[in-house]
């Protein structure tokens, strides 16, 4: 066995940090490490410097715009994004549609679509969850009924992430009340400029607007939008969840934070000395740190795995669980490292530009607010609950 | 980077795997383990003839293995076999220390001829490395000993005792540990022995007056005990995880079988999603001893700090995955008879050799 990156892989990412100190525009950086809100165009601005390096979408194949990197190139590159600041690339086009184009998808709509993800020409967002369709994704009732060359769609779906950016989204729908739930359903990509289409701000617990609800009200869909077969749309989706995982365990995030975590916890001062002394504080960073370099060698292993071939199944599950309580536990120590200073929540702060001085230490207004945003992690792309039910399924076979 | 063993590790894995396979069922181990010796000499000897013991030893001191790796690949199947013979203390504490010196007896061990057992920790000490009371004395040419030492592994089997003793300054002083061997028929050596509660051999000394014979740089044997107990973490951790597997596995087969309320007890979601974290816990787990092995030749402040991590890890995650196999299996799990109590016991108390999650934690936060 060997720890070590190989020196092709070192060479990589160095020219990964290269590209990044040269390319991610600091005003950008300064937005991401201090927490502040990012705009639309602060995403597309960082999306096209990486599509200029032909390196947005490095998970596709070569003909298409793909960088052939290996999982573990993958890793890297996410690694130090995060190290260094660097916006997340929004997955809906790129990581979820795209892959499900390029399997199940017409030559026609790959060559309409694909391109226009790359170059920013459509926003895309994601339309899966229903309000009666969370974790139990199967039950979803948004209906779309085939007449002649359209569909006419009726229905509502939810929790949809930047969906008031959006110029398209792609949709799981029914199209069949026959067999099994799963069989009815069907991927159909619908131009959000569609008249009968109404979307309605949904705000976040930290007062955010990030997602949306979707409403469909005898919207028509030409049938060339629908994506493979009829009533396949289940196999297509779930296509995805073997897909572009090597983010799942969101290594670069975690890393990123806990570094942040020790400078606040050697800043904010206990009895007279610096938190990160307390022995009781100190333990609890310490145990998380553990964990989390364990994670990165559970990690590295699933990858190592995937580049040999193996496609990683419940391992993906097992990293999304393990990656998101450690995330947490430690957004959960940030709040705490604050002490009182966690309390005070001005939103206007986290706008660029915002002049006024900081109530309390500088890096303490988002704290709290990011605490209760990753409240989340455990919740969505499949709860942490739903992660056990698969493992039990397929490790265990029970 | 690369998580796979080598070809080399891939045979010593298989063919200690199928040994103990067809020659160590549970058995046989508590027999061995309940026998006068505590052990089998028999599979002792058999064990060094198939070259197991050698494949801890590289090849300087006349093994062929030693790394960090090698040490994973012995131990994870020794420790799903809970296999009682002292590869722990003659194998890596004793061994790494001979070896570590150039002594002679190197080669006797891993003949499998002698057994030497490392006489180091003390009632006091807990698990302080630096902490030595025992003490020696010059006189004339000769030393002799006195203290106590506790809970000392292989002792009663073994042919020569590894003393650490205090040759200057006072209890927690780094310098002025020395290693000394001493006979255990020697004058002054009184031994009570006796076997832990998972079943092992071990005993504490009383030395009076104990001739003994300096091994190794004077007042400078610490650094030496350091390494030979990173080396039994990276070792015990290794068992810990065999130990675990298996757990693991008679727990899910037992929620395959066993029926309450008309279905498998394996239908209950609450069972299924604590049992999916005992997976997890166990990769973990494993992750963290792969690196500490893979630091086990780095500069001592890193090697320390891995080894730390994987001994508090692979405590909090060993006591989880033993305590659950334990509440899943329910009743039966409390009797001899089965099995997974046997497991569940050794996982549990290897968290108290050389350090427990606590006294890591504590020694992973002072690395820095």
């Amino acid at each position: 066995m060997d720890l070590g990156y190989s020196e092709s892989e070192t060479a990589f990412r160095d020219e990964v940090r290269e590209f990044l100190s040269t390319k991610l525009p600091q005003r950008i950086s300064s937005l991401v490490k201090n927490g502040k809100r990012l705009t639309k165009r602060d995403y597309e601005e960082w999306q096209a410097i990486l599509n200029e390096k032909g390196w947005l979408a490095p998970s596709w194949p070569p003909e298409w715009g793909g960088a052939s990197w290996s999982a573990v190139q993958k890793h890297i590159f996410e690694e130090e994004c995060c190290r260094a600041g660097a916006p997340r690339v929004l997955p809906f086009g790129l990581g979820m549609l795209a892959p499900v184009l390029i399997k199940f998808g017409s030559e026609q709509q790959k060559s309409h679509y694909l391109p226009r993800i790359l170059d920013g020409t459509d926003w895309w967002c994601q339309g899966y969850s229903e309000p009666g369709a969370g974790s139990d994704l199967a039950s979803l009732k948004t209906k779309a009924e085939r007449r002649g060359d359209h569909y006419i769609v009726n229905g509502q779906k939810t929790w949809t992430t930047l969906g008031q950016y959006a110029d398209w989204i792609f949709c799981l729908v029914r199209t069949s009340n026959e067999g099994k739930r799963q069989e009815g359903i069907s991927f159909l990509l619908i131009d959000m400029k569609t008249p009968g289409i109404e979307v309605r701000p949904i705000i976040l617990l930290d007062g955010e607007h990030e997602v949306n609800e979707v409403f469909f009200t005898d919207v028509k869909v030409p049938v060339e939008n629908l994506v493979g077969e009829e009533n396949m749309g289940w196999t297509y989706a779930k296509y995805l969840l073997t897909h572009e995982r090597t983010g799942t365990a969101g290594i670069g995030f975690s890393n990123a934070a806990l570094e942040h975590l020790k400078t606040i916890a050697s800043t904010q001062m206990k009895s007279g000395r610096p938190l990160k002394q307390d022995p009781y504080f100190a333990a609890r960073m310490a145990k998380v740190e553990i964990d989390l370099e364990a994670m990165k060698t559970t990690n590295l292993r699933v990858l190592a795995q995937a580049d040999s071939g193996a496609a990683p199944g419940p391992e993906s599950s097992m990293l999304k669980i393990k990656g998101t309580v450690i995330r947490q536990e430690i957004n959960d120590l940030t709040r705490r490292a604050l002490g009182p200073y966690a309390l005070p929540f001005v939103s206007e702060a986290l706008d660029e530009g915002y002049n006024e001085s900081p109530i309390g230490p500088d890096y303490a207004n988002p704290i709290a607010a990011e605490y209760f945003n990753n409240r989340k992690l455990s919740i969505f792309a499949g709860s942490n609950e739903i992660q056990r039910g698969i493992i039990s399924k397929t490790k265990l076979g029970l | 980077m690369d998580f796979d063993l080598n070809e080399d590790r891939r045979m010593l894995r298989d063919t200690l795997e199928k040994f103990l396979r067809e020659r160590y069922p549970i058995e046989k181990r508590l027999e061995y383990s309940k026998s006068e010796q505590g052990y089998s000499t028999k599979m002792w000897q058999e064990f060094a003839d198939l070259g197991i013991i050698g494949a801890l030893f590289d090849e300087e001191a006349g093994g062929f293995g030693g790394q960090g790796d090698d040490l994973m690949v012995v131990f994870e199947q020794l420790g799903r076999a809970l296999v009682v013979e002292p590869f722990l203390s003659t194998g890596i504490l004793s061994g790494t220390i001979l070896s570590a010196i150039g002594s002679d007896l190197t080669a006797d061990v891993i003949s499998g001829q002698t057994q030497v057992s490392l006489a180091h920790s003390e009632p006091a000490s807990r698990y302080d490395l630096a902490h030595v009371t025992t003490s020696a004395e010059q006189q004339g040419e000769a030393w002799i000993i006195n203290g106590q030492k506790s809970v000392v592994l292989g002792a009663a089997s073994a042919d020569k005792l590894l003393v650490s003793a205090r040759t200057s300054g006072t209890t927690e002083d780094e310098d002025g540990i020395t290693l000394f061997l001493v006979e255990p028929i020697a004058s002054g050596v009184e031994m009570r022995a006796y076997s832990t509660i998972d079943g092992y051999g071990a005993a504490d000394i009383m030395l009076t007056n104990t001739p003994a014979k300096p091994l190794g740089e004077i007042n400078q044997a610490l650094p030496l005990i350091e390494l030979a107990h990173a080396r039994a973490i990276v070792a015990v951790c290794s068992q810990c995880l065999g130990a675990c597997e298996v757990a693991k596995d008679m727990t899910v087969e037992y929620m395959h079988t066993r029926k309450q309320f008309g279905v498998i007890i394996g239908k209950f979601q609450v069972l299924q999603h604590r049992m999916a974290d005992v997976l997890i816990e166990l990769e973990q787990m494993r992750s963290s001893i792969i690196n500490a092995a893979g630091f086990l030749d780095d500069h001592r402040d890193l090697r320390e700090k891995h080894c730390s991590a994987a001994k508090n890890l692979t405590g909090r995650a060993g006591r989880q995955i033993a305590e659950e196999a334990i509440q899943i299996h329910g009743g039966i799990a409390m009797t001899w008879e089965a099995s997974v109590s046997h497991y569940a016991k050794h996982i549990i108390m290897i968290d108290h050799l050389f350090g427990d999650t606590d006294h890591h934690l504590e020694r992973y936060i002072e690395l820095g």
